[in-house]
């Protein structure tokens, strides 16, 4: 048997403890499902692809975020106990499920779109895989947008209005991305108290991405072209 | 945030390396005008400087200037880590280097406890 | 405060950090070598006391640490503490003018102390 904690209720809720079957093959999810299906329908949940491809599953698995359907029971349950909770860092709506629109915000915030500088007819952009910004860019890509570094940093925890890992991260593609036409305006999006250059180099997000992305080294990467940016007067 | 929540995602290496580098700072900040202060004595007089360096001669007391030996060793080695990872091109080893930096200075706080006593 | 402003007190304080990072390595190795054998007014007199050299080198040192450890203190101010900017700015501010003053003052102090 499993004694299960799991957070129910909004921001001021409480933890509440269920027993669960144990099962040889077991993911937090199994878990989490099996609690809302056979204890208690109200339970509030999120999950979609349930194989690792979405990111919907992603919760505070005994104290580090994690995306459910790929965390196996025996790989974190201490002595057959588990703690669910929302994850960090992000308003609670009901039980585990958390409100994502902070997160998408700072998303666009960052200068997250693409900004296209060709039209329908002209030729594609030649753009050789072995090209060292091309490298850099792909090196962000894999990005889903699960918010699991988000919940994993303590400077969004200290600083709410910190852009965070995945949205660096993502303007960082942009920036080496050959094809956008965005610029140095991008730069002038990242910099500031609120950009980059508040990231302390924790490495909680590489730590923790279930795609081992380095969000860390894309922020890096936006240090230097702040910093000559700056330099420039170009900011 | 749930209350009661476990915090575990803060369980390794780099974070630690963080910190000690957030409270090393915070204490040799506020350190410095005591250290000014003391040396400022120096314009009182040479009795003035010896009975202050006569006070931190007492065990304790080099036993805490270590400590700050320590925090300042703790310092410029986790700078440096984190100057060369915010402006030299990315390496996949960068842990390696906070045992590096740890090492350096425990090794700087020993060698002065040692010339002290 | 604007984000360029913002941007550029980051850069001040990265700058400052490395020369530092020079000047905090040769005060250690000089601390170390300095105790050995006890430690003197006399004699820190005599080494530090009128010399240029080590007047020159103290004055940059608590010039890079004016700038460096108050913006550290006004990012850890910014993102433990519930101060409003201002005062977490104003604090920063007073912190730079203290190591300025005390430091410069201990700087002059001893080179005007002769001996050597």
């Amino acid at each position: 048997m499993l004694v299960v904690e799991i957070w129910r209720g909004g921001e001021d809720g409480r933890f509440q403890s269920f027993d669960v079957p144990r099962l040889e093959n077991q993911t937090v999810l199994d878990v989490v499902t099996y609690v809302q299906r056979k204890l208690d329908p109200g339970l509030s949940y999120r999950f979609s692809c349930r194989v690792g491809m979405c990111g919907s599953c992603a919760m505070t698995v005994n104290g580090t975020p994690r995306w459910t359907c790929r965390t196996h029971v025996s790989r974190v349950a201490e002595d057959g106990q588990l703690q669910i909770a929302p994850l960090r860092n992000l308003p609670v709506i009901k039980d585990l499920s958390v409100d994502m629109r902070n997160f998408f915000d700072k998303l666009a915030k960052a200068g997250g779109a693409f900004q296209s500088t060709k039209a329908r007819t002209d030729n594609f952009a030649q753009i050789p895989p072995a090209d060292p910004q091309r490298k850099q860019a792909d090196a962000g890509i894999e990005c889903i947008g699960c918010a699991v570094c988000y919940a994993a940093c303590d400077v969004v925890t200290w600083k709410p209005t910190y852009l965070g890992p995945a949205a660096l991260n993502r303007a960082w593609t942009l920036v080496n991305d050959a094809r956008d036409g965005m610029g140095d305006k991008r730069l002038s999006l990242v910099a500031g108290d609120d950009g980059c250059i508040a990231c302390h180099s924790q490495q909680g997000c590489q730590e923790h991405c279930p795609k081992s992305l380095s969000p860390t080294a894309a922020i890096a990467g936006l240090k230097r072209s702040v910093a000559v940016a700056a330099l420039k007067g170009k900011l | 945030m749930a209350v009661g929540m476990k915090t575990r995602h803060r369980n390794h290496s780099t974070w630690w390396a963080f910190a000690l580098h957030r409270i090393s700072g915070v204490v040799l900040a506020l350190y410095l005008p005591v250290h000014f202060q003391v040396l400022a004595l120096a314009m009182d007089g040479e009795a003035v400087l010896d009975e202050a360096l006569k006070w931190s001669d007492q065990p304790l007391v080099k036993l805490a200037e270590a400590g700050l030996i320590f925090l300042l060793a703790a310092h410029l080695t986790g700078g440096i880590r984190l100057l060369a990872l915010e402006f030299l091109p990315w390496r996949n080893w960068q842990k390696s280097l906070v045992a590096a930096s740890g090492g350096l200075s425990l090794a700087a706080g020993l060698l002065f406890l040692v010339n002290a006593f | 405060m604007s984000e360029v402003t913002q941007t550029r007190l980051w850069l001040a304080q990265r700058i400052s950090a490395m020369v530092l990072a020079v000047a905090v390595a040769i005060h250690l190795t000089g601390i170390i070598v300095a105790i050995q054998g006890g430690l003197s007014a006399a004699e820190i007199i005599g080494r530090v006391g009128g010399s240029f050299t080590l007047a020159a080198f103290y004055g940059v040192f608590v010039l890079a640490c004016a700038v460096h450890a108050p913006i550290g203190l006004r990012t850890v101010l910014a993102e433990m503490t519930d101060l409003k900017p201002v005062l977490v700015n104003g604090i920063a501010g007073a912190f730079t003018a203290v190591i300025l003053l005390m430091g410069m003052q201990a700087v002059l102090g001893f080179y005007g102390l002769g001996g050597g």
